[in-house]
C-alpha cells in the first residue's frame, strides 16, 4: 500500500532549481534512503514532506491524505535532525514528552509512552539527566525516541549519523535496523554515504542535481546503475567508453579492443557507448574462454587487510582491480598484467 | 623554570587607577556618610526613619521597574525579530540599535526637552488634532519615562538579541514538527531559552535606571524626585554631605544586593548549559 507519494514535486530557490519533478511512491513500513552529493536535492525533498519548504509545484500525499500545504505541526511526522535539535533546557525525559504535552496528552499517558520509548532505545536510566550530560550516541537514541514516542505516520532522518565517529556509525546503523523493525515505521532516510545507504535500506533513491536518477533496492542499484552518475557514486567502478561495435552489445574502445556487456549498449546518436566493470568482478591472470580482457600497466599496489586493491591504467584510463591477497605474486608496481572479466559482469551505462 | 613578568603585575596598572579614582572616592563618601556632622549611624538612622526618603526611595524602584517593563516589552519582539531574521530588515534595526550608544544620552535627554516642549512636534500634533491645551509633557514623570526608555532601550535589545540569536533554529523547527504551533514552540522552546537573557537585560536596566540622573532631573517633574536627585539636592542646597553620603551608600548597597541575585541568576544559567 502507498503510504507517501511525491507527484512531480519541484522546489525553486530564486534562480536554483533544488528539486525537479520528483515522483516518488513509498510503501508503508519501508525503510528507504534518499542518497546523493550535497546540493542534489535530497535534504530539500525532506524539508518538503516534513513541511519546513513548501513545494514550488507538485503533490504530497501520505496515509491518503493531501499535506503539502499543511503545516508542519500538523503533519503528524517524527523527524531526527543532523544536530539531534535536543531542547537544552529540558531533562531527556521532559525533551521525549514534548511531543506528547503539547498535543495535550494526560499526564500518565505520557509517563507510560515516555518509559516505553526510553526501553525501545536503552535509556532508561538517563532519564532525569540533561542532553549536554549525554554522548553524541546516546543524544542521537534520545532524538530517535523523540520522534517516535507520539508514534507518527512517518519517519524522517536528515544525515543523523554523519557526527558520529566510525564504530559508533556502524553500531547505530544495527541499532537504527532494530528499532525500525520493531516498530515498523515507514522511514525516509537522507545520507551522503552510499554504504550507509546499502546497509539499512529497502530502496534507495538516487539525487543528483535535483532529480531523482534511480529508485531501487541497493543490490540492484549496486548492480544495475541506471546512470553513470548512479554508478560513480555507488561502490568503486571502472567505467570504459567507446562506441558501439558491430553487435548491440558490442562496445569497440578506443584502441580497437572488443569488450561485450551482459546486454544491449545504450549508445548516444553519435555511436558513443559506455560499461561498467565493478574492482571486485575483474580477475588477474589469464583468461578463460569467454571471457573480455585488458592488458594493464600497474600503477600502484594497495594492501587493503583483506584484500588487494590494484590501480592500473588502460589506453589512459585508470581501473581498480579488487583482488585477493594471493594475488600479489600476478602483479607489482610497473608491471603488466591481464585484467579479465565475464561479459556478464560488464552493465552497460550511458555514455557521457 | 623562570617565567617572565608574573601575570597579576598585567593587571596592576588598572587595578591601582581603579583605586586611586574610584576606591579612594568611594571609601570617602562611606566615611562621611558616618562621620558627618558627628561620628555615628544617625545618618543612616534617620534615612530608614523618615517617611520622605522612603517614599522617594520606592518612587525610584517603581520608575525604575516601570522603565525596564517598558523597555523589556518594547524590545523582546524587536530581538525576537531580528534574531530570526535575516536580512536587510534586520541588519538596519542591528545597526540603529548599535548606533544608538554612540550618540551621548545627554544629547539625546536634550532632544527630548525640543521635542517634548512648548514648540515641539508633539505641541504641535495635539494642537493640529484640536487638543486645546495640548498635554503638557516636559518636566513630568511621563517625559522622564519615555526618555529612559528611549536610552535604556538598546541595552535590553542587544542584551536579548545575543542569547536569541543564539538559539539554534533547528530547535524551533523541531519544536514545530512534533507538533508545537507557533505560540507553543515559542512559549516552552524559545521563551525558556532565553529567560537568562530577560533576567541580565532587565537587572541592566533596572540597575542603570535607580542611578540616572542627568534625564529625570532635565525631564522629570521635580515633585518627582528620584533619589540621585535627592543627593545631589542634600549637597548643592542644604550641603548636607553626611545624609547625602548615606542616601548614596543605601543605593549602593540596594545595587550589590541586585547584582548578587543576578550573579545567583546566572549561575543557574550555566549550570543550564
Amino acid at each position: 500500500m502507498t503510504h507517501l507519494h511525491l507527484r512531480q514535486v519541484s522546489k525553486r530557490f530564486g534562480a536554483v532549481q533544488a528539486v525537479i519533478d520528483a515522483t516518488l511512491e513509498v510503501q508503508a513500513g519501508e525503510f528507504v534512503s534518499l542518497l546523493g552529493p550535497s546540493g542534489s536535492g535530497k535534504t530539500t525533498t525532506l524539508m518538503m514532506i516534513a513541511g519546513f519548504e513548501e513545494p514550488s509545484t507538485g503533490s504530497i500525499e501520505l496515509a491518503g491524505r493531501q499535506v503539502h500545504h499543511v503545516p508542519p505541526n500538523r503533519r503528524d511526522i517524527g523527524m531526527v535532525f543532523q544536530n539531534y535539535a535536543l531542547f537544552p533546557h529540558l531533562s531527556i525525559a521532559a525533551n521525549i514528552a514534548f511531543p506528547l504535552k503539547v498535543r495535550g496528552r494526560s499526564r500518565a499517558e505520557t509517563e507510560a509512552a515516555v518509559q516505553g520509548a526510553l526501553a525501545l532505545v536503552g535509556l532508561q536510566e538517563m532519564a532525569a539527566r540533561r542532553p549536554a550530560q549525554l554522548s553524541g550516541g546516546q543524544q542521537q537514541r534520545v532524538a530517535l525516541a523523540r520522534a517516535l514516542v507520539y508514534q507518527p505516520k512517518l519517519l524522517l532522518l536528515d544525515e543523523p549519523l554523519s557526527a558520529l565517529d566510525k564504530n559508533l556509525r556502524e553500531q547505530m546503523q544495527i541499532e537504527l535496523r532494530r528499532i525500525h523493525r520493531q516498530v515498523g515505521i515507514t522511514t525516509l532516510y537522507v545520507t551522503h554515504d552510499q554504504s550507509e545507504a546499502m546497509t539499512l535500506s529497502d530502496r534507495i533513491v538516487v539525487f543528483n542535481r535535483g532529480r531523482i536518477e534511480q529508485v531501487g533496492a541497493p543490490l540492484e542499484v549496486y548492480a544495475r546503475p541506471a546512470s553513470r552518475f548512479a554508478a560513480s557514486f555507488i561502490g568503486d567502478s571502472n567505467i570504459l567508453d567507446g562506441v558501439v561495435g558491430t553487435a548491440a552489445n558490442q562496445l569497440r574502445l578506443p584502441d580497437g579492443t572488443l569488450l561485450h556487456a551482459a546486454r544491449p549498449l545504450l549508445p548516444n546518436p553519435g555511436g558513443g557507448a559506455s560499461l561498467l566493470v565493478r574492482p571486485e568482478d575483474m580477475h588477474l591472470g589469464p583468461p578463460p574462454s569467454g571471457a573480455d580482457a585488458l592488458t594493464l600497466q600497474v600503477l600502484s599496489v594497495l594492501n587493503m587487510g583483506p584484500h588487494l586493491l590494484l590501480i592500473g591504467q588502460h589506453g589512459g584510463r585508470e581501473l581498480r582491480i579488487r583482488a585477493p591477497v594471493s594475488a600479489t605474486a600476478l602483479a607489482s608496481e610497473g608491471s603488466t598484467v591481464t585484467a579479465w572479466w565475464l561479459p556478464e559482469k560488464a552493465w552497460p551505462i550511458p555514455p557521457p | 623554570m623562570r617565567r617572565g613578568v608574573p601575570t597579576w603585575l598585567l593587571l596592576l596598572p588598572a587595578v591601582a587607577y581603579l583605586l586611586l579614582v574610584f576606591g579612594v572616592p568611594l571609601g570617602n563618601t562611606f566615611w562621611m556618610s558616618i562621620s558627618e556632622p558627628t561620628l555615628g549611624l544617625q545618618n543612616f538612622a534617620s534615612i530608614l526613619t523618615d517617611p520622605l526618603y522612603a517614599r522617594v526611595y520606592l518612587r525610584t524602584v517603581l520608575v525604575a521597574a516601570t522603565v525596564t517593563l517598558l523597555c523589556l516589552g518594547l524590545g523582546y519582539p524587536l530581538a525576537h525579530y531580528m534574531a530570526r531574521r535575516s536580512g536587510v530588515v534586520a541588519a538596519l534595526l542591528l545597526g540603529a540599535c548599535g548606533l544608538c550608544f554612540w550618540i551621548s544620552y545627554l544629547v539625546r535627554t536634550y532632544a527630548w526637552t525640543v521635542i517634548l516642549g512648548n514648540r515641539g512636534p508633539v505641541t504641535a500634533l495635539a494642537r493640529w488634532l484640536g487638543v486645546e491645551p495640548p498635554p503638557v509633557l516636559l518636566f513630568t514623570t511621563t517625559a522622564s519615562l519615555i526618555a529612559m526608555t528611549h536610552i535604556l532601550l538598546p541595552y535590553m535589545v542587544l542584551t536579548l538579541y545575543v542569547v536569541l540569536a543564539r538559539i539554534d533554529a533547528n530547535l524551533i523547527r523541531a519544536a514545530h514538527g512534533m507538533g508545537a504551533s507557533h505560540w507553543q514552540s515559542f512559549s516552552r522552546v524559545v521563551l525558556p531559552l532565553s529567560l537568562p537573557a530577560v533576567v541580565s537585560g532587565c537587572l541592566l536596566v533596572f540597575i542603570f535606571c535607580v542611578g540616572f540622573y542627568v534625564t529625570p532631573t532635565l525631564l522629570g517633574s521635580p515633585r518627582d524626585m528620584m533619589i540621585s536627585s535627592l543627593i545631589a539636592n542634600e549637597i548643592e542646597t542644604l550641603l548636607d554631605f553626611g545624609s547625602a553620603s548615606a542616601l548614596a551608600m543605601v543605593l549602593l548597597a540596594a545595587v550589590l544586593v541586585l547584582l548578587t541575585v543576578y550573579d545567583r541568576l546566572v549561575g543557574i544559567d550555566r549550570i543550564l548549559r
